[in-house]
């Protein structure tokens, strides 16, 4: 089939021109008064669907409670930090903007600042329910100038999950709690001797990774060290983050250790962007993972109806909680994350948007969803009752994390601020730099991302 | 008689033009330009009440910075590795292959290049990722060899991607040469096969400088296409381990959206098309040439 060249340069730019006029149209709409848009982060995976039927069941109360009004969910389908660049961008103007949207804690402060979220207060001081929400929970939605912007709708908090096959073949205790750093590595050390061929223990580092590296795995060691009163990235007082600390050399060093000892996953193997995949789907099912630290959502992925389903999950893993470097106090140590739901500044219908959330919140519907997507309760009511409590095994040990949990200092700078930690990792990971030398490259960056913005401790 | 058009009637000429370039205005020149505006300012997608004109900063910061460095230098392999010479030359050798193949021989050997070309950019990327990985399918090969194996991922990601990259491409320069060789007339070669000419004299001096307007242009349509891959290096290594695959498309990604620095990450995108359109250029240059 003869194709003249110039045949096929004419049909590469209609394609072209057909993808940008698409792309550029595709956006309008008609709004009606009567219509609350909502967007939302649908999964990826077409399997999992939780979200959409959560949703489903609560649009239908909103209809039959608020008559003539409708709801429009404006699903968007991407990885979370594909999520956060489309909402954003959706909420520049008031032609996209949406009238409530699923907002990661951690850009609340950033949003806030470029001006794309309306603050709550004036709505959350009218609402009983908002009496129920957690300290900590509340601070998480709450922005650098004491306003609030989102109502959260759960949280994650993470620990040392552990197989306890691996650790009975090892002669290790079945009710395993480390005390220190050391006493994880012991385990690890003594996993790596009596146990070939399993991953002692796991540990997310470098790029590839992501926020989950910075998140699960830096940031676990760093809120450990030093005395766990004060946030070791972030210097609330001089507003300046913080560089050449002990704790962030001494994190470095035990990610080091993990590595250099083998102790770890293959270097090439942990530096697969894939690998958290091949961890909860793979590894851990068949036994070949010691000790992994994650996030409270793990039986997410081994739930009936996952594609991966594991019932004999809650059997053969046992839980500990992080202890911090020395042992020192508090004794333990968990980092949270979480989403809320927020009104965007350009939103048409706030007040309505509000009223959605509201129906979201009713005690019935947070129970409901905090079951369904193996989330921790950030609701006092939620969170003492019975049926919450047992609804999953595990779900006590992360619920009761909460309490001494921490939230990443989510400012503006905060996203280019991880992306160097993880660099940091990674390059003691591979051993191309010591812990010393991946520390001192780190503040140097940090001095660039932050526009100076360092203060040394 | 004879008249030379008119104004008027040069107006009427042009009129059924008119739809066409509104659209192209509207859609190419004006994003473009759009671009262009950002690129001089320090626009962030998130953090900031309002973006400021700084001039030049960010192409300076550009020029300091050894990411976007690493990152030239690493598209300008990718770019010569891949398109250059693997699509390039693969695809001519397929076609010229092709072209003495018998019926059957042609008809799947194109069918079994041109699905790699139709897939889409991920999906191909999931494949060439399952075939490079540890545990993948090359290593299984290997091992059945008692060859060594190695994580090619890890090892030498610049070489797996511009592999990637050469097992989807290739179909395109094939297409472009098959019609391109088709268009020699038979008694051209015949004549230089009569003087004696052997497969590759005749190949040097008869087949390549009748083709070679074709091979400017599938050059040209290669890099520029080369140049923007994003989803298959995205796929298989995410730009790492580290920086060691991280070509500009990637990079300029990391900076505008996961470092929200808009205005930074679309200046990286000018200087993108800066050598684009100096490949470009040469390519050009190439093509008006007479022999």
């Amino acid at each position: 089939m003869p194709v003249r060249p110039t045949a096929a340069l004419s049909a590469l730019l209609t394609a072209a021109l057909t993808a940008s006029a698409l792309t550029a149209c595709g956006s309008g709409s008609g709004s009606s008064p009567n219509t609350l848009k909502v967007s939302y982060k649908q999964s990826t995976d077409n399997s999992i669907k939780v979200m959409d039927t959560y949703l489903a069941g609560v649009k239908k109360e909103f209809e039959k409670k608020y008559p003539g009004k409708k709801v429009e969910f404006v699903p968007v389908k991407a990885p979370d930090s594909d999520y956060y660049t489309k909402v954003q961008q959706l909420m520049r103007s008031p032609r996209t903007a949406p009238d409530l949207v699923y907002e990661d804690t951690f850009l609340i402060n950033s949003d806030a600042t470029s001006g794309y979220l309306k603050p709550l207060d004036p709505y959350l001081a009218n609402w009983p329910d908002w009496q129920q929400f957690l300290g900590n929970a509340k601070a998480s939605a709450r922005g650098e100038d004491g306003k609030t912007y989102g109502v959260p709708d759960g949280t994650d908090t993470r620990g040392l999950w552990f197989d306890k096959r691996v650790f009975h073949k090892a002669g290790l205790p079945l009710d395993w709690q480390p005390r220190t750093w050391d006493d994880i590595l012991a385990a690890a050390r003594t996993i790596k001797q009596k146990v070939p061929g399993v991953v002692p223990l796991n540990v997310y580092t470098g790029k590839p990774a992501g926020e989950r590296a910075t998140m699960q795995g830096m940031e676990m060691l760093l809120y450990g060290t030093g005395d766990g009163t004060s946030d070791p990235l972030y210097d609330s007082r001089s507003k300046k983050w913080i560089a050449g600390s002990q704790g962030f050399t001494d994190s470095l060093k035990f990610v080091e250790t993990v590595y250099k000892e083998k102790l770890g996953p293959d270097v090439s193997d942990a530096l697969d962007p894939n690998y958290y995949t091949t961890v909860v789907g793979e590894l851990m099912p068949q036994g070949k993972v010691g000790i992994d630290l994650d996030g409270s959502w793990l039986p997410q992925n081994w739930l009936p109806g996952s594609g991966r389903d594991w019932p004999g999950w809650s059997k053969q893993l046992g839980l500990a909680y992080m202890p911090t470097e020395h042992g020192q106090a508090p004794g333990k140590v968990s980092m949270s994350g979480g989403w809320t739901w927020a009104i965007p500044a350009k939103a048409g219908k706030p007040g309505l948007a509000f009223d959605f959330i509201r129906t979201m919140q009713t005690e019935a519907n947070a129970k409901k969803w905090y079951i369904a997507n193996s989330g921790i309760a950030l609701r006092k009511d939620v969170a003492a009752d019975p049926s919450y409590a047992t609804a999953q095994p595990g779900i006590k040990f992360f619920t009761d994390l909460v309490s001494s949990t921490h939230y990443r200092p989510a400012y503006p700078a905060y996203p280019k601020v991880s992306t160097a930690i993880q660099e940091a990792m990674e390059s003691v990971t591979t051993g191309d730099s010591s812990a010393q030398k991946a520390a001192s490259a780190y503040d140097s960056t940090l001095k660039d991302v932050t526009g100076g913005q360092v203060v040394q401790k | 008689m004879r008249h030379s058009p008119g104004r008027a009637r040069r107006f009427t000429r042009a009129l059924p033009l008119t739809p066409a370039v509104v659209l192209i205005l509207l859609f190419l020149a004006g994003p473009i330009a759009y671009c262009v505006y950002i690129a001089f300012t320090d626009l962030q997608l998130t953090g900031q009440a309002h973006s400021s004109f700084v001039g030049f900063a960010n192409f300076r910061r550009a020029f300091r910075d050894s990411e976007f460095i690493n990152a030239v230098w690493l598209t300008l392999v990718f770019t010569v590795l891949s398109s250059l010479v693997g699509q390039n030359t693969l695809g001519l050798a397929l076609a010229a292959l092709m072209k003495r193949a018998s019926k059957p021989v042609r008809t799947i050997t194109g069918a079994v290049v041109v699905t790699a070309w139709v897939l889409p950019e991920v999906v191909a990327g999931f494949l060439l990722y399952a075939f490079f990985r540890r545990e993948g399918t090359l290593n299984a090969v290997l091992d059945w060899l008692h060859l060594p194996r190695q994580n090619w991922l890890f090892t030498l990601p610049v070489l797996a991607v511009s592999f990637a990259n050469v097992w989807r491409g290739t179909a395109f320069s094939m297409l472009v040469y098959s019609a391109a060789l088709d268009e020699i007339p038979a008694e051209i070669t015949e004549a230089a096969e009569v003087d004696g000419a052997g497969g590759w004299r005749r190949m040097w001096h008869v087949t390549l400088p009748m083709i070679r307007r074709s091979i400017a242009t599938n050059l040209m349509l290669n890099t520029l296409q080369t140049l923007s891959v994003f989803g298959l290096i995205w796929v298989m290594t995410r730009g790492g381990p580290g920086n060691k695959s991280q070509t500009l498309p990637l990079f300029m990604y990391e900076q505008a959206f996961q470092n929200s620095m808009i205005g930074y990450g679309t200046a990286v995108a000018l200087l993108l098309l800066l050598v684009g359109s100096l490949f470009s250029v040469v390519y050009l240059r190439l093509l008006r040439t007479e022999v």
